[in-house]
């Protein structure tokens, strides 16, 4: 099978690939670039475990074909923290014991965070809707809510 | 070296605290290396053939067409795993399972697999294999299963533990009995009896990470695997036993795991991938797909259970009986049996009788999930309690705790109970702020209660103190909800130094002994015994050091708060001696500093919860929300709250799921129509409230810190408590799980 060269920026670099036409860029970001933070838990675009940014919008990378990423910008959960920063969703996170095997949880960290770009003051119930994608087995959502509010009011300035 | 580990009650100061797991930062940066994120050196990609019938004779495989194409380098069938069992009925269920050998017992049973050098060609080789199949007459259902002209799976099967012994094959693997008493007596001194007959579906496990390994064999007889599981050394050894293989030579290493609740306990293609690679001499990576994760993993049993309760005017429960069939697959199991000793745990009964019915059926091979066998029971018994309550005109929670099971009494299933936690959780729920808050329109509440065993077993660990004076603590028990920041702190405590300064991590099956799995709600319970042993034993190591240092008989040290201290008079100018100081000079005194431990974890303590559940339910739809949501659970002690709650929420949810929407939904054909997270529902973030949680510590005596088991009891409840509010909330006795939005109209309806 021929394959495509592809140019993109994924967490701000340049980076260049051959995929197969049928590749997901959920494939391309695990398979090809390691980038194994993004993780697959039904390649339907059921489970939310392979959110990523793409120009700015939360996908499911199962969903988006490598080639389609051509010229566009991809942020994965490799590209949250900076450095040895943890953006303050990552923080909460482990304060609130929001996750307990994990798997979901960098799924959970970008769609989270594309919530708080574009409404930094969310009610439960929209936290509840916008996350409504991304499963999580484990916890029961409780402590999941509770850190994307406790890291909202953080973001927003908002005394503890 | 000798450990009692009965219960001491003593101030604790790492224990109880909330510190960061030790595994998040790499959890939250996408660092946290799970089953699908490891590769080897030429390594292989595999993919497996599955069966579209429910049952089917396989008459004739052919693969020479799939072995010819360009880049596939192994091709293996159930002839590749030649039958070594040696007449173990349980592990050859096991291999039949990993690969069908003379039939096809479920959809999506494996029939074939192949290794290739990439998807593409391992996807076109499967299309290649020729698999001629008799298609045999199937049956999904428990009870159609039991019948008469049922369609027998296994010829071989005469139903034990009936007598005189049936003359004829049938699906009912065995009966098993419980109890105690005389119920027919009991029964006669009732004023009201309440007698139905209630049924679950199958559901699954749900974990989000699908099953995933790399295995390698070598030339030289060697073998690893890198795998997703909770039992690291079960896998080992099951693997080994069925491929023929030395255990110690099989190196096997559990990756981080992405839930597991039961599902991750039991082998399923892993001998797979390793008759692949034995085949192809080349390292195989296998990831299933979700789709067959729900076709050839997990579930857990369909039910069928007939409840009868008596009890007098006053709320004396005086007799108790249940008859429990369980599907267990295409395989004998003893699922029923585990039911049928769960399902009147809760309550002091003087009469009492349950019987387990294990039936086969062309389904997947049960697996566990999460109290395997408890949620069904208790929410036949725990609907029936309340309709008892009803109908004698008490209060539900007041008739439980009347009823309740204490220290002291007997169990329905044998044994005598020690210090228990069922009456406290029933008090706290009588006294908690839910049951007296109003409620609205179309909106009811229900209670349960839910009881768990919980498991200890073989247990070891290994505890390194370092020339820095930290700690490195080796267990074998796989983390799968925070237990290496319980096992951290649990050190902690037990050296008397800072939780910072202790390194937890899980360790291969070459570098610790035997563990048994994280089942049973015993990661935290066990390795916590052996961890507290290992630090003693690491503190005994030091205090022979520090006498070494000094100078001194090692009788006149005494070990405290993290330091060794000289005592006595002619001692008092030497400054105690800490962790770090001693660890220092480990090489002038005598080498590196360890402690070990090795033993049975006995004395689990068995667990209690009530849960409380409000509802409201759509007459128009039958679409049911819940609305509020408590758990009152004991852990006899909470080693990290945080983690403990998260057990108690998500055990919670899962039962939620259960009770409203999970099933496997099967076709006339028998094939399974909702093997996809789209169409097997479960709860989203939108469609739960927050869970409140309430602790309880009832210590258990046989462990030094009090701690029982977290893990599993959560579940149990759910089922019933989500019923029962349901049937507060439109008037009808609801007794078919899931109780989804077409059972709720159709019991509506039939009201009318």
């Amino acid at each position: 099978m021929t394959t495509i060269a592809v140019s993109t920026t994924i967490n701000g670099d340049d980076v260049e690939y051959l995929c197969h036409a049928d590749e997901s860029l959920l494939d391309v970001l695990r398979n090809r670039l390691g980038l194994m933070g993004s993780k697959e838990g039904c390649g339907t675009g059921d489970c939310g475990a392979c959110s990523t940014m793409l120009d700015g919008r939360i996908v499911c990378s199962c969903l988006v074909l490598g080639a389609e990423a051509e010229g566009r910008e991809i942020e994965t959960i490799e590209g949250m923290a900076h450095g040895h920063d943890l953006h303050p969703l990552q923080t909460k996170f482990l304060e609130h014991a929001a996750l307990q095997c994990g798997i979901c949880t960098p799924g959970f960290l970008m769609a989270a965070k594309a919530l708080l770009d574009v409404n930094p003051d969310p009610t439960e119930e929209e936290i509840r809707f916008w996350l409504a994608g991304n499963l999580c087995r484990c916890t029961g959502y409780d402590k999941i809510v509770r850190a994307v509010q406790d890291a909202a009011a953080e973001m927003r300035g908002d005394a503890a | 070296m000798s450990f009692d580990a009965s219960y001491n009650e003593k101030e604790l100061n790492a224990v109880g605290t909330r510190p960061v797991r030790p595994d998040g930062v790499d959890k939250v940066t996408g660092r946290a290396r799970y089953g699908a994120d490891y590769n080897m050196p030429g390594q292989l990609v595999a993919r497996v053939l599955r069966s579209p019938h429910a049952h089917a004779r396989i008459l004739r495989i052919d693969t020479s067409q799939a072995e010819a194409l360009k880049g596939v380098k192994a091709v293996v069938t159930a002839a590749d795993l030649p039958d070594l069992t040696d007449g173990d009925a349980s592990l050859f269920a096991i291999l039949d399972n990993c690969m069908a050998r003379t039939k096809a017992l479920y959809d999506g049973h494996a029939v074939a697999a192949v290794a290739a050098i990439d998807v593409h060609v391992a996807r076109k080789a499967l299309k290649l294999i020729e698999v001629d199949y008799e298609v045999l007459p199937h049956v999904v259902d428990v009870d159609l299963a039991m019948a008469p002209d049922a369609p027998v799976l296994d010829e071989t099967i005469i139903t034990k533990g009936v007598t005189p012994a049936p003359d004829a094959p049938s699906n009912v693997f065995a009966h098993s009995e419980f109890g105690h008493g005389d119920v027919a007596a009991g029964f006669a001194k009732a004023d009201e009896i309440v007698e139905r007959t209630f049924k679950t579906e199958q559901t699954h496990q749900g974990y989000i990470e699908p099953h995933a390994c790399v295995a390698s064999c070598n030339s030289d007889g060697s073998a690893e695997m890198w795998v997703c599981t909770q039992g690291p050394f079960v896998y080992r050894q099951v693997c080994a036993d069925l491929l023929g293989l030395e255990v110690s030579k099989l190196k096997v290493t559990s990756s981080e795991i992405g839930g597991g609740f039961g599902g991750k306990t039991h082998v399923w293609a892993e001998p797979v991938a390793l008759a692949l690679s034995r085949k192809a001499g080349r390292p195989v990576k296998l990831v299933m797909s979700r789709n067959e994760v729900f076709r050839a993993s997990g579930p857990t049993s369909a039910t069928s259970i007939d409840v009868k309760i008596g009890a007098t005017k006053d709320g004396t429960i005086t007799a108790a009986e249940a008859t429990l069939r369980y599907t267990s697959g295409p395989y004998p199991d003893t699922w029923a049996e585990t039911g049928a000793m769960t399902a009147f745990a809760c309550y002091d009964l003087e009469n009492v009788k349950t019987v387990g019915i294990e039936v086969l059926v062309n389904r997947p091979k049960v697996a566990a999930y999460r109290a395997p066998s408890a949620p069904m029971a208790a929410f036949a018994v725990e609907s029936a309690i309340d309709s008892l309550a009803h109908k004698i005109g008490i209060d539900a929670v007041d008739f439980r705790i009347k009823n309740a099971a204490r220290e002291g009494t007997r169990s329905s299933y044998g044994p005598v109970y020690g210090p228990i936690g069922i009456g406290p959780t029933l008090e706290a729920a009588k006294a908690h702020a839910h049951m007296s808050a109003p409620l609205g329109k179309n909106q009811g509440r229900g209670m349960a209660c839910g009881f768990w065993f919980n498991f200890g077993g073989q247990t070891c660990t290994d505890l390194n103190i370092s020339a820095d004076g930290t700690v490195t603590l080796s267990v074998g028990t796989v983390d799968v909800g925070g237990s290496r920041a319980s096992l951290s702190m649990i050190a902690a405590e037990e050296l008397g130094i800072a939780y910072e300064d202790v390194k937890a991590g899980v360790a291969d099956t070459a570098s610790l002994g035997y563990n048994d799995m994280t089942d049973g709600s015993r990661g935290t319970f066990s390795s916590s015994m052996a961890t507290i042993s290992a630090a003693r034993n690491a503190i005994a190591v030091m205090k022979q050091r520090a006498a070494l240092m000094w100078d001194i008989p090692v009788e006149d040290i005494e070990w405290k708060d993290g330091q060794a201290h000289a005592v006595g008079a002619s001692h008092d100018n030497l400054a105690p001696l800490s962790v770090k100081d001693i660890a220092a000079k480990a090489g002038n005194t005598g080498g590196p500093i360890a402690g070990h431990s090795e033993l049975v974890a006995d004395g689990a303590g068995v667990s209690f919860g009530t849960h409380i559940c409000d509802v409201e339910v759509d007459p128009e739809t039958g679409a049911t929300r819940v609305i509020r949501y408590t758990v009152i659970q004991d852990a006899g002690k909470a080693v990290h709250p945080a983690y403990v709650e998260g057990q108690y929420q998500g055990g919670a949810a899962q039962g939620i799921g259960w009770a409203l929407n999970e099933e496997y939904i099967y076709g006339e054909d028998g094939r399974l129509q909702n093997a996809g997270f789209l169409d097997y529902r479960i709860p989203v973030c939108s469609d739960l409230p927050m869970i409140d949680t309430q602790i309880l510590e009832i210590p258990n005596p046989n462990h030094p810190y009090g701690v029982r088991g977290v893990g599993e009891t959560s579940i149990v409840p759910p089922l019933a408590a989500v019923a029962n509010a349901v049937s507060d909330a439109v008037g009808v006795r609801m007794t078919h799980v899931p109780i989804s939005p077409p059972r709720i109209l159709a019991a509506l309806k039939a009201q009318r």
